[in-house]
């Protein structure tokens, strides 16, 4: 109805063009959200950052002084999660794209996926705060939270693999096994080769995800400042080590001299994986 | 060890990793049940539920456990988020996919993933160096508050709201637009009358997963909006500050000593995880009925 009454108003055409203008305004808005945000961050961060920044340990609570253990402590942790979550997620998709058969059991494993996907990272900060810090006596170490945020990435390593081992072409697993190699010996021969890619970039944007994560590590890798020289001794990950800087007002240049190292990372590490990505299609499109 | 034995053993490990998933959503449930559920049974549900008082460790008299205000201020600020994103993100994603010359395709494209990577913390300290102030300055009030909060989130909902819908339109079949431009109607008729009408349950399940994504956020809305664990009054002021059930966990566990306190922390856990699950269990039906009707 309204619209039939907002016709002879206003003619077609300048609806129309009206509407344009709309979609135009609010894809520039988006884009502007975007760098306002990056723009403010790499702004008022960027003078912060230099080598003694990196390198020093913080001084009075992090208000002086640099985030070295920080990133390190960032690093540990990324470093477990990766190890365990790439292993386990691609033996996952392989699991599912080459052997699965089609029954409940498989179900039940898509399902499970899906779920740990949708969990809050809150949560998984709870249970991993009663199960690996209590209940397996892992304590506030760098292992618990590693192992937290394996929880929570596991998801993103199984689809992205499963989608990379996906577009491997049919005809290249049919010549390995008319050469009588065994299912396996295509598969690691064969399969994972050509999905290496896929796989890489999965995993690359998992570590993305897990370098910025906080709540899942709040609880279970701890908060201290000191380096640690094993994996059952508690860090503070950058991210959280920002939290406590804003919210706690402790000081307003370290914080923002930390969120801009953070999402320096992050976006190394997006960009890194999406140039892997295109360079593989680019390749594998002049291929065919 | 003979080849057979070999590709089985393999076949047997490759399952273990693919079982690996489910075990852990099976151990996050027992933890947080045997955790919570206690609590929850001795409490009451009813009375946890829709308590209006959260006061944990009371001076005088009994503690009581109330997070009604709580799961108000999740969906207020997860459902104010939407308000501000799905236009947004419609908009942007009809652009994407109906108007955008290449260059603005490639540019969205881009920015979308850049979007996507920014961490919630970042986010969230974004919000408290400048969005908070803005509010105060310009709206009065506190500036900690459920519109800070609501456009943080919808910040963060943006990229998959849009990804999800641009899929959506994508996925119309391009005869439907052929006849409707063939019948004389404009770009923008076709647009409101005959894609978005078609690419409806994909969008609708980009909102709900939106609307689950949200009330699980926790840093990003921790930091902008005050955290006091009462309704604000009058309901409908978004300039008042809110606590959400994330928020209630993060903020409490760090003091919250072992007891009643704590498995009621783990019992907000439950609360959150069942209203999530719940959420994404509808979006997951929306989508698949799509995919067999689309079949």
């Amino acid at each position: 109805m309204s619209a039939a009454v907002r016709t002879r108003i206003f003619s077609p055409d300048t609806t129309d063009r009206v509407a344009s203008l709309l979609l135009w305004a609010s894809a520039i808005a988006t884009v502007l959200i975007l760098l306002s945000i990056i723009g403010t961050i790499v702004y008022r961060g960027i003078g912060v950052i230099d080598i003694s920044f990196l390198l020093d340990s913080p001084r009075m609570s992090g208000a002086e002084g640099g985030i070295f253990p920080a990133i390190v402590g960032t690093l540990c942790l990324v470093a477990v999660a990766i190890l365990t979550a790439g292993p386990v997620g691609v033996g996952a998709a392989v699991y599912l794209t080459e052997y699965a058969p089609d029954n409940g059991v498989t179900h039940m494993i898509t399902f499970g996926v899906e779920c740990l996907a949708g969990i809050p990272s809150i949560v998984i900060g709870l249970f991993g705060y009663a199960f690996l810090v209590v209940y397996l006596g892992f304590g506030f170490s760098i292992l618990s939270g590693g192992l937290a945020l394996m929880f929570m990435i596991l998801p993103w390593t199984v689809r992205a693999s499963e989608e990379a081992i996906k577009t491997v072409s049919g005809d290249l697993k049919e010549g390995s096994v008319a050469l009588g190699a065994t299912k396996w010996q295509t598969i690691r021969q064969v399969v994972l080769p050509s999905a290496l890619p896929g796989i890489t970039t999965g995993v690359i944007l998992g570590t993305g995800k897990a370098i910025g994560e906080t709540a899942v590590i709040m609880y279970t890798a701890g908060s201290s400042l000191l380096l640690p020289e094993s994996i059952f001794e508690p860090v503070r990950a950058l991210p959280y080590h920002l939290y406590i800087l804003a919210s706690e007002g402790i000081s307003d240049d370290m914080a923002y001299g930390s969120a801009a190292v953070l999402l320096g990372m992050v976006l190394l590490i997006n960009f890194t994986a999406v140039t892997i990505q295109r360079y593989y299609q680019a390749r594998s499109g002049l291929r065919h | 060890m003979t080849r057979q034995t070999r590709e089985r053993m393999i076949e047997a490990l490759l399952f273990a990793s693919a079982v690996t998933a489910v075990v852990i959503v099976l151990l996050i449930m027992v933890f947080l049940f045997k955790e919570g559920a206690p609590f929850l049974i001795r409490y009451g549900i009813h009375t946890f539920c829709l308590g209006m008082e959260w006061n944990p460790i009371a001076m005088d008299g009994e503690p009581s456990y109330g997070i009604f205000p709580m799961i108000v201020g999740s969906v207020y600020i997860a459902a104010g988020s939407l308000v501000l994103a799905v236009p947004l993100g419609l908009g942007c994603a009809v652009f994407l996919v109906e108007i955008a010359p290449p260059w603005a395709q490639a540019l969205i494209r881009r920015g979308i993933e850049l979007l996507v990577g920014i961490p919630s913390v970042v986010l969230g300290f974004f919000g408290l160096v400048l969005l908070v102030p803005l509010i105060r300055e310009s709206a009065g009030g506190f500036g900690f508050s459920i519109l800070a909060g609501s456009v943080i989130l919808a910040i963060m909902a943006l990229p998959h709201i849009i990804s999800i819908s641009a899929d959506a339109i994508t996925a119309v079949p391009e005869t439907y637009k052929q006849a409707s431009l063939a019948l004389g109607a404009t770009r923008w008729h076709t647009i409101r009358n005959v894609i978005l009408p078609a690419a409806r349950s994909g969008i609708a399940a980009a909102v709900i997963l939106g609307m689950g994504n949200s009330i699980g956020e926790t840093m990003a809305v921790l930091m902008v909006t005050g955290n006091t664990p009462i309704l604000p009054e009058p309901l409908y002021d978004v300039l008042d500050p809110v606590r959400t059930l994330t928020a209630n966990i993060v903020i409490e566990m760090n003091y919250a000593a072992p007891g009643d306190h704590r498995e009621a922390l783990f019992a907000t856990g439950i609360v959150l995880f069942v209203m999530v699950a719940i959420l994404n269990a509808i979006s997951h039906r929306v989508l698949k009925s799509r995919m067999e009707a689309g079949r």
